[in-house]
């Protein structure tokens, strides 16, 4: 099968191209992407990427897998081919290539860290802990499971746009985890930082995040839940 | 919180509910004069005049001129930040947005002042 595969040596190229390169197929399996490319690795090792749990948990190997952003891990071929002859893997669009298919996340971190992505409460802790009814626990499900791959951001052109402004899909879904939580009391605060024209209003609800989310998650929702908040807040 | 001063309202919220009923208004406006002109075939200037020297007309016009006004600088500015910021255009990406908006700004209040001199002028 052939495989076209983004390289980018900053060291030795002076600017990215596309490699060409046959990769022959066990028969009988359909293998993941991640493992095509460990196929490659065993022949040419100068090909980086990054992996690490190879099954859809740690989040590592987010990538553009013939145009769509997705784990190479949990894609099968036969999911990602369809009709198609050639295999295209590129690095998560918007974000600066490290290398190869290694993208620098750092603005991607900082607009998570920018939600606070931890609980906060400033009543004082009791003696075991912070209980929480199942009701109130439910309303977490569909916002914790995020792994942060990234796969949700780079797809966004909101987040192509303006990447240092608007939290984008992934941290404003993690912004809500925490909106919803029962036992957070920050929540006037968060909601502050949240009111400007970029951190949540960039989003204009094209819902390419909830097309390539790989954990089946919906940010776009969680936006809404989010601009809801707001609303009801302030008028 | 990312601070910015050229947006309509300073709060991302606020410039977003407005760009929501100044939608829903438009719709009104369009819907009102597309089904005047429908109901009306070989409408002529006298009546068509008659329509406007009513000042719940001319009321209605002014809040649809006043709602795209609010709109389209919601929606200028939304582009101009998206497509003319630093990731296009540099460091000095300024000195091209600035200018655009400050296009956007003359020709929406010129629209509002025209439309008003329109409506009330003789």
């Amino acid at each position: 099968m052939l495989v076209s595969v983004y390289r980018y040596n900053p060291e030795t190229d002076s600017k990215p191209y596309m490699q060409d390169i046959e990769v022959e197929i066990p028969e009988g399996k359909d293998l993941m992407v991640l493992d095509v490319l460990n196929l490659i690795k065993e022949k040419d090792e100068t090909l980086v990427y990054r992996r690490s749990c190879r099954e859809g948990v740690c989040g590592s190997d987010g990538m553009s897998i013939n145009g769509v952003n997705g784990l190479a891990c949990v894609t099968s071929l036969s999911e990602a081919m369809g009709s198609k002859k050639k295999l295209v893997i590129r690095p998560l669009p918007g974000l600066p290539v490290i290398r190869d298919l290694i993208v620098d996340m750092s603005l991607f971190y900082k607009q998570y860290e920018k939600i606070k992505p931890f609980l906060i409460n400033d009543e004082p802790e009791p003696a075991i802990e912070r209980l929480q009814s199942p009701e109130d626990r439910e309303k977490l499900d569909g916002l914790y499971e995020c792994i942060l791959c990234a796969c949700c951001s780079t797809a966004c052109p909101s987040f192509w746009w303006n990447p240092d402004k608007f939290v984008g899909p992934s941290g404003l879904l993690q912004a809500y985890r925490f909106l919803a939580d029962s036992r957070d009391t920050a929540t006037e605060a968060r909601l502050a930082d949240l009111d400007d024209p970029f951190s949540v209003f960039r989003c204009r609800g094209i819902m390419n995040c909830v097309s390539v989310c790989p954990k089946g998650l919906n940010p776009t929702k969680a936006i809404g839940h989010i601009k809801q908040m707001l609303f009801d807040s302030a008028t | 919180m990312v601070t910015n001063i050229t947006n309509l309202s300073r709060s991302g919220l606020y410039d977003w509910m407005l760009q929501r009923l100044s939608a829903i208004i438009l719709a009104a406006y369009t819907l009102f004069i597309g089904g005047y002109v429908l109901m009306n075939p070989g409408l002529d200037f006298q009546q068509w005049s008659g329509l406007f020297d009513q000042t719940w007309v001319r009321v209605f016009t002014l809040l649809a001129i006043l709602s795209i006004a609010a709109h389209s600088w919601v929606g200028m500015w939304t582009i101009a930040t998206d497509y003319l910021n630093a990731r296009a255009f540099g460091e000095r990406s300024v000195l091209i947005r600035f200018p655009f908006q400050l296009i956007c700004f003359v020709a929406v209040f010129s629209y509002i002042v025209w439309g008003i001199q329109i409506l009330w002028g003789n």
